[in-house]
């Protein structure tokens, strides 16, 4: 199966999108398209460029070279408001959290809705206290950032994310450093909460096996381009050299063991002459 | 050897100058961005609190300790013309027009400056500037306007408490321990210290002050690598810079204010 429905039910749409820091070249020719209710992952290796797609989609970096487009409107062209009033329909858990870390559960969750809606307090608690219960945290609401473990943090995080009902969700590494047990609670939720909301996600990581349960689409970069994509089903099944790789946590591949460097014997030699 | 000691001068003045460049840009972002700072002032309310009452105590026993000795030091001195009585005269003008508000302004940097380029520094290491962003909040105007303008109405009220802090202590050690007579001490220092000249020039030192440290603390701390040590080197050049910068402002402002009239 590949992503092709009707170009309205595109939310995330990138074609043939460049970007290189200065002169360093990030990601080449990316096409990729997000359809709208779906959780796609977005796999490689670390340095791969998948945060800088990340970071392209929620706006917070252009592109060099193409079109990238959510919700039909091209983030390159945005003015800063324009670019703000986007982003209030797109939520981001970031790697650790990002929690404030001088505000407690309720007020990070409740900053978003503060910030931008003029709701009255006692609603802004239903809501927290809603988003909180949904991630399985209301009886945290009053403690600090310092004192939770970084399952929690990584819920309370996701709590923000979804305050104001976004439309598209983006995930950085989601399951980093957690434990078996948290790491299933977090891709429980990361499906529950995209299904609930009727929201799109995109999800960056390297965790294949959590990926594989949970998203209906993967696409997989190396080198800055994408070298595979398909669903769960077809990722299994693929024989491409690289995922049967990155699947099967194989040393060696299409991408080496060494990094690039002289023959090994002829440093040997230089060493000893 | 020659090229490549040019080279090196060529580039940290490049760096230098885009760092000018840059921060100029910066200071003009947080005053076209400050709008939040003043329409939500409980925000800036919050950060005159950390930058200026949490450095009350540094700042007044400071000045106590410094009007202390400028009372030692001015009697001993003067009681060698037999003008023993005019301690208060040298004690405020000293402390209205100098040391008030540059003493201040380098404890602030050292206080309430470091504390505001870690405080943002950790904020950017952590990416909570990138989150707040993500969440369409202006870091600028959230983060950075109301702890700027928080450090600068905070600096001109330290200063004037210094002030305040250095001539009870002068009076204390020069009049209650020396002897000096009190009546003389007091209206000497009423009679010769001019509102206008003295006192203004002062509070016009310490605004200044103020702005400046205050937009080398925010500006250092949104600048920083968003490492431990970078950081940490964001913490140093805002002490170094603030000093030097309010030690070269102080000779240019007074150069324009206090030219022997008065």
């Amino acid at each position: 199966m590949s992503l092709s429905p009707p170009a309205e039910d595109i939310l995330v749409d990138l074609k043939n999108v460049d970007f290189a820091y200065d002169t360093r070249p990030i990601l080449s020719g990316i096409n990729l398209r997000i359809p709208r209710g779906k959780l796609v992952a977005i796999m490689g290796g670390s340095g791969c460029g998948k945060t800088t797609l990340l970071r392209l989609i929620g706006g917070q970096l252009k592109p060099t070279a193409g079109h990238l487009t959510v919700d039909g409107q091209e983030l390159a062209r945005l003015s800063r408001r324009e670019m703000y009033a986007a982003r209030r329909r797109m939520g981001m858990l970031f790697q650790f959290g990002a929690l404030f870390t001088d505000l407690n559960v309720f007020d990070n969750v409740a900053f978003p809705l503060r910030e931008h809606t003029d709701l009255p307090p006692d609603m802004i608690r239903d809501l927290v206290m809603t988003k909180l219960h949904a991630v399985g945290l209301r009886g945290a609401w009053k403690l600090m950032p310092a004192e939770l473990s970084g399952g929690m943090a990584r819920r309370v995080s996701l709590a923000r994310a979804v305050a104001l009902d976004p439309m598209l969700i983006m995930y950085d590494e989601p399951f980093a450093g957690l434990d078996p047990i948290s790491l299933a609670v977090v891709g429980q939720l990361i499906r529950r909460l995209n299904d609930a909301l009727g929201a799109s996600s995109i999800m960056v990581t390297h965790d294949v096996h959590e990926s594989l349960e949970i998203v209906d689409y993967l696409y997989f970069l190396s080198a800055g381009k994408v070298v595979a994509e398909g669903t769960p089903d077809e990722i299994r099944a693929s024989t491409d050299p690289f995922v049967h790789q990155f699947v099967n946590a194989e040393i060696d591949g299409p991408l080496p063991f060494h990094y690039p460097g002289d023959d090994y014997r002829t440093t040997l030699m230089e060493t000893h002459a | 050897m020659i090229a490549r000691v040019l080279r090196s001068i060529g580039a940290r003045t490049l760096d230098g100058l885009w760092r000018l460049g840059f921060a100029s840009r910066f200071f003009i972002a947080v005053l076209m961005r400050s709008g939040t700072a003043f329409s939500r002032f409980s925000l800036t309310i919050r950060e005159v609190y950390s930058t200026g009452v949490l450095s009350l105590i540094i700042i007044m026993v400071s000045g106590f300790f410094v009007g202390l000795v400028l009372g030692l030091q001015g009697y001993e001195t003067l009681q060698r013309y037999g003008s023993s009585e005019a301690l208060g005269i040298l004690v405020a003008l000293s402390l209205v027009r100098e040391l008030g508000p540059v003493v201040a302004g380098l404890l602030f940097a050292s206080r309430a400056g470091s504390a505001l380029t870690a405080e943002i520094g950790l904020m950017k290491a952590t990416e909570q500037l990138k989150a707040m962003d993500m969440m369409a909040v202006d870091p600028i105007a959230r983060v950075v306007a109301p702890r700027f303008w928080g450090g600068v109405i905070s600096m001109p009220l330290l200063a004037a408490l210094f002030s305040m802090m250095g001539v009870f202590g002068a009076w204390f050690i020069g009049v209650v321990f020396i002897g000096v007579d009190d009546g003389a001490f007091w209206s000497q220092m009423q009679a010769s210290v001019d509102f206008r000249y003295d006192i203004v020039n002062g509070i016009i030192k310490s605004i200044v002050f103020g702005f400046a440290v205050s937009l080398i603390a925010v500006f250092e701390g949104y600048d920083s690598a968003p490492t431990a040590e970078g950081v940490s080197r964001a913490i140093t050049r805002t002490v170094v810079n603030s000093a030097l910068t309010i030690l070269a402002l102080d000779f240019v402002l007074t150069s324009f204010m206090f030219r022997g009239i008065g």
